[in-house]
């Protein structure tokens, strides 16, 4: 039975490779950027209008920039840091030890760069993914329309075909950031006479063509994320489309799949305060130290239980997809999961702090922080296809139920 | 480490699975239960369990055993869980192998070990004595009397311990119950005088019993570890058992799961399949996402009391409340959407509900678990 027992030989060079990670990130990492980010402010964007809401954001920015590793695991050639699955965990852990932020925020991190990186030609590579990677250039997504929700692929925006070029109109709305962005990658119709998910191209255009306006959406949390996106003759190369023409929805479901992932991992994991101690803070103890409200403390205890769960599967499914073992719909069951248990943490937080957590406008509450980010977690079961929707992918591509 | 089975693990789920399913599927169980077998598993399935390295999975290679760790154990629990196949291993080949090896001084290894790992020799943790398991309310006496001790009190809940060659008892030998000082491990022979035991038939007809002790003399070689100090070693050897009963669960709700899901779609009512209604597919996708959370969570576990068992404390609270809901909810589902047949006992979905509900109380439930893992991170 002893052959049964496993030897890890890449065990020794990635530990060489935590040692190092460690010690250049506690070198490199200035200990501004070792907290959470409380507000937008924190978060880097990157793009053409790109502004460091302080000097060590961009410090901690350009020097993660330089070693690839605002995207750590893309291609050296294109801008990445071209480590491994297992390095890139690696480095996942050695920043989450030490709290630091992610450098560079996008969904050009996030959503097109996989997309490109399976369906783009070669130039199209060359071209977007450097950019993306040294957060030259925002993007935004255009899926979304007023009559296409869940329901995406009845999307109508209509791109005709005029030589080398489509003419877009249509509109899309819920486009997060489409104000702020330099460039959109969108779903437009370029076959109305085919079935539904057959006449979609995945196109690519500058923001800044004629013909495309914005108009921002106030959301519930008192913020404008996100806008209306209308498009008005915008001429287009049809060189811009991803993949083939009228298959832009193989493209589109791909990029969902990482698009869930991202969100699935959303909200401040493990990182800060244990949130029972945060409720302490303003709920009290009682007598053996524990927090002075059983109810809640039972709720943040099952949270924690759940919390640490779904952090464990989280790794498990990258390790899976490192072993090829991933189900490609995966991130439908993990973003469900992921996005339910981040409004239950920003319930709890609201509960803790009674109403102190309600003031809206003050310093002392830094502008309402705590009941606009509650507000603002309730779109996460929403945003990126809705919690009903995930299950439904589950119930059909995993479970293989009928006619789900 | 990666949370992915390595392929010796895969090969090992493979042979462990070949044999479980062959021999022991529900039908096996439910044999035993209804000819109210005597011994309450199968003789010759733990003689190939020995043959096969596994009953002495976790036991040291110098006593024989196969010096596997807990995700080894952990994959042969978790084909336990899928048939229901009731064994010695958890409480022999798991705990008692575990105390032992952690534990045991040289004479009661290589008294114990090596015949744990060839099959010869059952033991179990006599632990729990209320009706929660809270391991520091062990309050069963033991007083010093001449070279030795007398022990003297009751234990409940003693899987196999009707069938038991050796039990390894918890006793208080100082202060009072609640306190971690004053525990110790005894090794007490169940045919000594003064020790009788009560088979208990338990709702999951598995083994079970009661023990009463009333002035059993036992040695001062019997004392296991340090007098008075047991906390410790029980804290480790409870999470091994957590860990593995864990793992057990993961098993049980995969396979209820998937009998479930098969029900659904090829059960009709009003001309359709009912799997087909969306009420059902979105419990069916919650309870599958459940589960996989789980699974990793007690991989995630068992990696973790195999790299260091006292730290995994926290991983394991983790992984054993998850799995106590989660399989909770598996077989609620799975009665639930077998409609009345699920309600029979001659369909084997009930046997996994009535599992669920002892795995759930061993080693402490989810509410336990919970409990202390708000305490480990200090609310
Ligand atoms: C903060 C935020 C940011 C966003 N950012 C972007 C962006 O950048 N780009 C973009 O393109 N889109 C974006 N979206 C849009 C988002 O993708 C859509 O809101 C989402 O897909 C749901 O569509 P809908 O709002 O039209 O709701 P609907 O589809 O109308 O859904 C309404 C309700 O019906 C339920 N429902 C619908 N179909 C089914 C079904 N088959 N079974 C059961 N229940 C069902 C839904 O789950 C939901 O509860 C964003 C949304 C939010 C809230
Ligand atoms: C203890 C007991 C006593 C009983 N006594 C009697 C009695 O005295 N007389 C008598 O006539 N019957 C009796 N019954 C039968 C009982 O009424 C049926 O079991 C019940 O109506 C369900 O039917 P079924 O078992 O065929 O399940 P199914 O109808 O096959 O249901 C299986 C599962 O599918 C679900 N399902 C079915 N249709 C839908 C739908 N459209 N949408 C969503 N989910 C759906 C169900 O909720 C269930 O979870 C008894 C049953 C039990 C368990």
């Amino acid at each position: 039975m002893t052959d049964l027992k496993t030897s890890d030989s890449e065990s020794a060079d990635l530990e060489t490779f935590r040692n190092d990670t460690r010690a250049w990130l506690e070198a490199n990492c200035p200990p501004e950027m070792r907290k959470p980010a409380t507000s937008d402010a924190d978060v880097f964007w990157g793009g053409r209008n790109a502004k460091f809401s302080s000097e060590p954001q961009r410090i901690w920015f350009e020097r993660m920039r330089d070693k690839g590793w605002t995207v750590p695991d893309w291609p050296r050639e294109y801008g990445g840091g071209g480590l491994s699955a297992a390095e890139h965990k690696v480095l996942r852990a050695e920043m989450a030890r030490i709290g630091a932020r992610p450098p560079l925020s996008s969904f050009g991190i996030w959503m097109l760069g996989p997309a490109l990186l399976k369906y783009g030609n070669e130039a199209q590579k060359k071209e977007h993914l450097p950019k993306i990677a040294a957060g030259e250039i925002r993007w935004c997504q255009g899926y979304s329309e007023p009559n296409a929700g869940s329901d995406l692929a009845s999307l109508q925006t209509r791109a005709e075909s005029d030589g080398d070029d489509f003419i877009i109109n249509g509109q899309k709305i819920w486009t997060s950031y489409a104000n702020y962005a330099d460039w959109i990658f969108c779903l437009v119709r370029t076959d109305p006479t085919a079935k539904k998910h057959d006449g979609i191209s995945f196109i690519l255009f500058d923001m800044a063509s004629k013909g495309v306006s914005t108009k921002p959406i106030l959301l519930i949390s008192g913020y404008s994320p996100f806008c209306e996106t209308f498009f008005d003759n915008v001429r287009v190369p049809k060189s811009h489309v991803v993949g083939t023409i009228n298959r832009g929805w193989d493209v589109a479901k791909y990029l969902l799949q990482h698009e869930r992932a991202m969100i699935s991992g959303m909200g401040e994991r493990g990182v800060g305060r244990p949130l029972g101690q945060i409720a302490a803070d303003s709920v009290g103890t009682d007598g053996q130290g524990r927090l002075d409200d059983a109810m809640l403390r039972g709720r943040i205890a099952t949270f924690d239980v759940d919390e640490a769960a779904l952090a464990a599967c989280a790794e498990r499914a990258v390790d899976l997809a490192k072993a090829g073992q991933a189900h490609p719909a995966f991130s439908s069951a993990m973003k469900y999961y992921g996005t339910e248990l981040n409004k239950r943490r920003h319930e709890i937080l609201m509960s803790a702090g009674g109403v102190d957590a309600l003031e809206w406008e003050s310093e002392r509450s830094r502008q309402g922080a705590r009941p606009r980010a509650w507000l603002r977690t309730k779109a996460n079961s929403i945003e990126g296809g809705t919690s009903e929707v995930m299950l439904g992918i589950v119930a059909k591509r995993i479970l293989d139920l009928p006619g789900a | 480490m990666a949370l992915v089975l390595t392929e010796e693990q895969s090969m090992l789920r493979d042979s462990a699975r070949g044999l479980i399913s062959d021999k022991a599927p529900v039908s096996h169980l439910r044999h035993l239960r209804d000819s109210k077998d005597p011994t309450g598993f199968s003789k010759d399935l733990w003689h190939s369990f020995a043959e096969m390295g596994f009953a002495g999975l976790l036991v040291p290679e110098e006593f024989g055993g196969s010096g596997l760790g807990f995700v080894e154990a952990g994959i042969i629990m978790e084909e336990i869980g899928r048939t229901l196949m009731p064994s010695p291993f958890l409480a022999t080949s798991v705990v008692a192998a575990s105390v032992l090896t952690r534990g045991g001084n040289a004479a009661q290894k290589s008294e114990y070990l090596s015949k744990i790992a060839n099959g010869s020799l059952l033991a179990t943790l006599a632990i729990d004595e209320g009706a929660k398991h809270r391991p520091l309310q062990t309050s069963l006496k033991a007083v010093r009397a001449g070279n030795g001790f007398k022990l003297s009190g009751a234990k409940a809940l003693v899987i196999d311990g009707h069938v038991a060659d050796l039990l390894i008892v918890a006793a208080r030998t100082a202060g009072s119950a609640g306190e971690r000082e004053g525990l110790t491990l005894f090794l007490v022979n169940p045919k000594a005088k003064g020790v009788a035991i009560e088979r208990t038939i338990m709702v999951d007809a598995h083994n079970a019993a009661r023990i009463e002790f009333a002035n059993v003399e036992v040695t001062a070689d019997s004392v296991l570890g340090e007098v008075d100090q047991a906390a410790g070693l029980l804290d480790g050897v409870l999470d091994i058992g957590r860990g593995a009963v864990a793992a057990e669960m993961v098993g049980l709700s995969d396979e209820v799961f998937g009998r479930t899901v098969e029900y659904l779609k090829s059960r009709k009512q009003f001309g359709k399949l009912i799997g087909e209604f969306q009420a059902l597919q979105h419990r069916a996708a919650e309870l599958y996402i459940d589960i996989e959370i789980t699974r990793a969570a007690t991989m995630k576990a068992l990696q973790a009391l195999d790299a260091d068992v006292v730290k995994a404390a926290p991983a394991v609270a983790v992984a054993k409340a998850r799995a106590g809901t989660t399989a909770t909810r598996a077989v609620q589902e799975g009665v639930q959407m077998h409609g009345g047949m699920g309600m029979t006992d001659q369909f084997d979905i009930g046997f996994f509900m009535k599992r669920a509900r002892v795995c759930e109380e061993l080693f402490g439930d989810a509410n336990y678990h919970t409990e202390q893992l708000a305490r480990a991170r200090g609310y």
